[in-house]
C-alpha cells in the first residue's frame, strides 16, 4: 500500500514536470496541444475511491495550471474529467465486473476497451479545457476542431506510453 | 436533519464534484483577467445585445415609412433648389424673393409596375390626378430620365418609358452643347439611340448626354447616359450613336414626377409662331 503511494506520488511529479516543462511547449501551429498528464486519471487502479479520483483530479489540475499560469483551467477540465471516469466506468464494465487487482490498462481490458475508455475521457477533458480557454461560443466549430484533433495527438501519445509499458512488464 | 445528513452523504460523489468544480472556477475567474472580465461583463453583453437586436428587428418594421418620408424630403429639397428656379430679372436688380420663380416642381412617387420587354414600354406610377398629376409631366429618379406621364387616373398614371418607340427626349452632349433627340429601338434595354447630331461635332466615348430643357417636360441638365460608341456612315450627314442609359430599368423604385409651371406660358407662347 506505502509502495503504492509512493509509485503513484513518483509518477504523478514526474507526469507533472514532463507535462508543465516539455509538452506545454509542444505546439503545432498554436492548433494542437497534447496534454498527457491525463494519463494518471486514467491509469489510477479500480479499487480508488472516487471521491479521491476526484481530489486527485483537482491537484493535478492545480499544479499543471502552477506552470502554466492558467489557475483554474486545467483544474476544472481535469475534476470534470475525474467525475466523468466514475460514471464511465461503471457504464463500461465487463459483464463480471472488475476483476481484483486489475488496471485500466491495455494489457488487463484489451485495446478496444482502452481505446473506448481513454478516447471519452480525454475527450471530455479537452472539450472542457479549450471551451473554458476560449470561454466564447463564437468560435464553436474552431474550437471544437482544436479538441478534437487535440484528443486525437494525446491519446496516439498516452498509446506509446502503454507500449512502453507494456514491453516492460511482459519482460519481468 | 438526519435526511438531510443522508441526501448529503448518498451525493457526496456528487457535491464533491461541484464543490471542487466551483472552487476551480473562482480560481479560473480570480486569477485570469480575460475569463473575470467576461464573466462580469456577460449580463451587460447579454441584454445589451438582446436590446440592439430588438432595435435591429423594429427599424426593419419602420423601413418603409422611413423610405417614403426620405423620398418626399428630397421631392421637397428638390422643389427648392436652384435649377428649379428660372430667374426673373436681370442681375441687377435684387430684390428679395423675386429673383428666382419657381418653375419646377416635383412630386415623389413610386414605381409600382414596370415592363422593359416590349416595343412600347409603360411604368405605373402610385400617384395620379388626386396627386396634381396631369399627361405630360416628366417623371425622372436620382439616375435619371424615366419617361412622360401619358395617362392619368385617380390614384395612379402611366408613364410613357424612354424606352417607347414613339418617346423622343429632347437631349444635349453636355461637353459641346450639341442638341439631338434620343429614341429608343426595340433590344437592348440598357442602350439607345442618339439622333441629329451632325457630323462635324467632336465626340468621343463616355460623353455625358443629358437633357436639353427645350421642351420645358424635364429640366435642364437630368442625366440620360453617356455615349458607348459612334459611328459615321458614308455620305451621312448624322452620327449614328449608341447611348448607354444611366437608368436601370428593370431596378426603378422611387420616383420624381416634375411639374413645370411655366410649361403652359412657353407652349402658349410658341403656339403664336404657328398661325
Amino acid at each position: 500500500m506505502i509502495f503504492n503511494v509512493l509509485k503513484y506520488a513518483s509518477i504523478f511529479i514526474l507526469l507533472t514536470l514532463f507535462q508543465g516543462l516539455i509538452l506545454n511547449n509542444v505546439e503545432f501551429g498554436g492548433y494542437i496541444v497534447p496534454f498527457l498528464y491525463v494519463i494518471f486519471i486514467l491509469a489510477l487502479p479500480f479499487e480508488t475511491p472516487s471521491w479521491l479520483v476526484l481530489l486527485i483530479g483537482f491537484v493535478l489540475g492545480v499544479s499543471i495550471d502552477s506552470f502554466g499560469s492558467t489557475l483554474g483551467m486545467h483544474t476544472s477540465a481535469t475534476v470534470v474529467m475525474a467525475f466523468c471516469r466514475a460514471y464511465l466506468l461503471r457504464m463500461i464494465a465487463p459483464r463480471g465486473g472488475y476483476e481484483f487487482n486489475s488496471k485500466p490498462n491495455v494489457q488487463f481490458m484489451g485495446l478496444a476497451w482502452y481505446l473506448l475508455y481513454t478516447f471519452i475521457l480525454v475527450f471530455i477533458h479537452h472539450l472542457f479545457l479549450f471551451y473554458v480557454e476560449s470561454f466564447k461560443l463564437t468560435q464553436f466549430f474552431y474550437t471544437f476542431g482544436r479538441a478534437l484533433a487535440s484528443t486525437v495527438f494525446t491519446v496516439v501519445l498516452i498509446l506509446v506510453v502503454q507500449l512502453f509499458n507494456y514491453k516492460s512488464t511482459t519482460k519481468s | 436533519m438526519g435526511n438531510l445528513i443522508r441526501f448529503l452523504s448518498k451525493n457526496s460523489f456528487v457535491f464533491l464534484f461541484l464543490f471542487l468544480l466551483f472552487v476551480s472556477f473562482v480560481l479560473l475567474v480570480q486569477n485570469n483577467n480575460y475569463q473575470s472580465s467576461k464573466v462580469f461583463n456577460s449580463s451587460n453583453f447579454l441584454i445589451g445585445n438582446l436590446y440592439s437586436t430588438v432595435n435591429n428587428v423594429n427599424d426593419y418594421f419602420n423601413l418603409k415609412e422611413v423610405n417614403a418620408e426620405l423620398a418626399e424630403q428630397n421631392a421637397k429639397l428638390q422643389s427648392l433648389q436652384i435649377g428649379s428656379f428660372s430667374k426673373l430679372y436681370g442681375s441687377v436688380i435684387n430684390v428679395n424673393d423675386t429673383m428666382y420663380a419657381q418653375k419646377y416642381v416635383y412630386t415623389s412617387a413610386k414605381a409600382i409596375n414596370n415592363s422593359t420587354n416590349k416595343r412600347e414600354n409603360y411604368i405605373t406610377i402610385n400617384k395620379g390626378s388626386a396627386n396634381g398629376i396631369k399627361a405630360g409631366m416628366g417623371v425622372i429618379s436620382a439616375k435619371g430620365v424615366i419617361g412622360t406621364v401619358k395617362n392619368v387616373s385617380k390614384n395612379f398614371c402611366s408613364v410613357m418609358s424612354v424606352l417607347h418607340e414613339k418617346n423622343a427626349v429632347s437631349a444635349k452632349i453636355e461637353k459641346s452643347g450639341y442638341i439631338g433627340s434620343l429614341v429608343w429601338e426595340l433590344g437592348n434595354y440598357r442602350i439607345a439611340q442618339l439622333k441629329d447630331i451632325p457630323n462635324h461635332v467632336n465626340l468621343s466615348k463616355g460623353d455625358t448626354v443629358v437633357t436639353s430643357g427645350y421642351s420645358s417636360v424635364f429640366p435642364e441638365g437630368e442625366m440620360l447616359g453617356v455615349v458607348r460608341e459612334f459611328d459615321l456612315p458614308e455620305g451621312n450627314n448624322f452620327y449614328n450613336i449608341q447611348i448607354e442609359l444611366s437608368v436601370d430599368y428593370k431596378k426603378l423604385s422611387h420616383v420624381f414626377i416634375v411639374k413645370s409651371l411655366m410649361k403652359k406660358e412657353q407652349e402658349k407662347l410658341e403656339e403664336l409662331n404657328d398661325i
